[in-house]
């Protein structure tokens, strides 16, 4: 968002200093502005540091042998570089937590919400947004609404009912517990896309011939693949990041996903050995990282719609 | 838009100047289509409605059901619960850690909200008045705080913190003097909260910055040029021209900040796998599982959902209220 937006610096400065440019008043607010702009660099700096400096500690911390870790003095830098830990999380049998099963499940489940998701709300966003119909605002209302219901509310309901259809323990279970909490968001951020999409032309592919659904099939769904890409990679983090209900669902220690799994092996490896437990957090944080680069253009404006926390 | 009027009336005149089936305008194909047309929107949202139902809306009757019944490790195990009225609430309102555990997450809310409205407003303020450079590396420092998953998050600080080799115990004792190597963050429940704030606000201030500076980037130019003519300070200008111009966008921000860290959960419960003592430290969120899956008491758990649920949605009213007059809905 912000580094698309149109430059603007020094924007409420910049107008005194022209307006008033060549009198005393303007040469005194010039200097103040450079004073000032010392202070603005410095807090720029230290609002950077201060947001990247864990994530820059994880990834050194990973990189450092376990005795530099835990060594009295710590290593600002990665001098002893070593991938000994990752492959101590990625080797199988090394640990009684092992980190490869744990990523098949996440896969498995993020991948088939995403596209589970996607398929669902792409269908609701075209009804909420194409059609007049008595309930729609109400319909509406409960998009919202249903996303405020918090999971740890829910977390002991849900895990009954699912419970009751033998569906704990299962991938198919957290995954179908994952469409239903995307799909508000998912529903309502498409709805914009969709909303962004001329009904005209669908309105003419069916003046020559097509049925309503062929033009939303042939028309209007090629031009929503920015907005299918977004909301997509939304759910992927959704559905990656969730813990509340992974850890009540998939309570077995077979059945792990990773945000579960990470915190297995943080209880069971804290005293021991932090550079191993780094490692572990930075191979789940990757692919979040990756992905919302890759979206957080969009990101803003989506989520003061919808809602969700990122 | 005429198009659309165009095809609409060809529609409609297709349908009512000929009777179906002998124009070639109105061929079945057509009326299949119409028809289709009336029935569209309940197709359509078939799947998402039915998924949302089975797994939310029936755990959510069943949650309001269970909080009427009497639920413990009996009925787990398959005896009949039985219906014992508002007994659950009684017992869950009557009892003095709930209140507790209740004022916790409203003081572990407030401070959370405070630093975090007060510092992402700062930091977008702080924006706008960059050039192109700093700008985006502040922005791309705030994005990969937001980027991290709250898990990863919790446990990077929780290592920052950690007693024994933590990096902020031995930057304390090196700059200060006063000997922190050793010093527990997390067994002293102020404190534990104070690490808790850290988390959470490190993770929240990204998203309340970037939205707050794009309603900064909408507010006229002219009209702060012109009151700086007439001889506005920078901070009257800011406060009479700018504050009521993001004012909307900041009350939502605000709200949806209280109902996310009112809700808090991954990160106290990471916290206490690191370390911590549980009981002083439960918030609402963590306390509903305990009550409910450690204690096996899913009667009272389920009504301290429900207390909470209700509390959540009420102070959703405004953000709902808000976002459809935005949408004009």
């Amino acid at each position: 968002m912000s580094t698309q937006a149109p430059p603007r610096a020094g924007r409420p400065t910049a107008a005194p200093t022209r307006v008033g440019s060549g009198q005393p008043v303007g040469r005194r607010r010039q200097r103040r502005v450079t004073l000032g702009g010392t202070i603005r660099t410095i807090c720029a700096l230290v609002v950077f540091v201060a947001s990247v400096f864990p994530v820059y500690w994880m990834v050194n911390s990973s990189l450092l042998p376990g005795a530099a870790v835990r060594s009295s003095t710590p290593h600002l830098w990665p001098d002893e570089f070593t991938l000994d830990n990752y492959v101590t999380v990625l080797t199988p049998g090394t640990r009684s937590i092992d980190f490869l099963p744990a990523l098949r499940i996440s896969l498995i489940v993020t991948l088939s919400t995403v596209v589970f998701a996607l398929l669902f709300a792409f269908l609701a966003a075209l009804a909420l947004s194409r059609f007049q119909f008595r309930s729609r605002r109400m319909l509406i209302v409960g998009v919202l609404a249903i996303q405020m219901i918090p999971a740890e509310a829910m977390m002991i309901s849900t895990f009954r009912v699912l419970d009751g259809w033998n569906l704990v323990n299962t991938t198919a279970g957290l995954t179908l517990v994952y469409i239903a909490a995307v799909l508000p968001f998912t529903i309502w951020t498409l709805r914009g896309f969709v909303n962004g999409v001329p009904a005209e032309l669908e309105e003419a592919a069916m003046v020559d011939g097509c049925s309503r659904m062929g033009a939303f099939w042939r028309v209007t769904f090629p031009l929503l693949a920015p907005g299918l890409a977004a909301t997509g990679v939304f759910a992927f983090i959704q559905a990656w990041n969730e813990f509340t209900f992974a850890l009540i669902i998939m309570n077995r220690a077979d059945q792990r996903p990773l945000p579960v799994w990470l915190r297995a092996f943080v209880q069971a490896t804290k005293e021991t050995d932090w550079a191993v437990i780094m490692a572990g957090s930075t191979l789940v944080a990757i692919p979040v990282i990756i992905f919302f680069l890759i979206v957080q253009s969009r990101m803003t404006s989506g989520l003061v719609a919808g809602a969700v926390k990122g | 838009m005429s198009s659309a009027v165009r095809a609409a009336r060809a529609r409609e005149l297709g349908e009512l100047v000929s009777p179906p089936g002998r124009s070639p305008i109105t061929s079945p194909r057509r009326r299949l289509a119409a028809s289709a047309f009336l029935r569209g929107p309940w197709l359509l949202l078939g799947p998402a409605l039915a998924v949302v139902a089975v797994i939310t809306g029936w755990p959510l009757v069943q949650l309001v059901v269970m909080s009427f019944q009497k639920y413990g490790r009996a009925q787990i195990f398959g005896a009949p619960p039985e219906f014992v009225g508002f007994d659950n609430y009684v017992e869950v309102l009557t009892d003095t850690e709930f209140w507790v555990v209740l004022g916790r997450s409203l003081l572990l809310c407030a401070a959370c909200v405070v630093a975090t409205m007060g510092l992402g407003v700062a930091v977008a303020v702080l924006m706008t008045r960059l050039g192109r450079g700093l700008r985006l590396l502040v922005s791309v420092g705030l994005l990969l705080a937001w980027a991290m998953p709250a898990l990863t998050a919790t446990t990077i600080w929780g290592w920052l913190f950690d007693t024994r080799r933590g990096l902020i115990n031995y930057l304390i004792t090196q700059f200060t003097g006063a000997d922190f190597m050793g010093h527990s963050w997390l067994n002293n429940w102020v404190s534990f909260y104070f690490v808790a704030t850290v988390v959470i606000t490190w993770q929240s201030v990204p998203f309340v910055a970037f939205t707050t500076y794009a309603a900064l980037t909408q507010v006229p130019r002219e009209v702060l040029e012109a009151a700086s003519i007439d001889g506005a300070s920078s901070w009257q200008r800011f406060r009479q021209i700018v504050v009521p111009h993001i004012r909307a966008v900041l009350v939502v921000l605000l709200v949806l900040q209280i109902i996310w860290d009112m809700r808090v959960f991954t990160q106290i419960y990471t916290l206490q796998a690191i370390g911590g003592i549980a009981e002083q430290t439960n918030t609402i969120g963590v306390y509903i599982y305990v009550t409910s899956v450690v204690s096996g008491d899913m009667g009272a758990g389920g009504a301290i959902a429900v207390l909470l649920v209700i509390i959540m949605l009420a102070m959703s009213g405004y953000y709902i209220r808000s976002v459809l007059r935005e949408e004009g809905i």
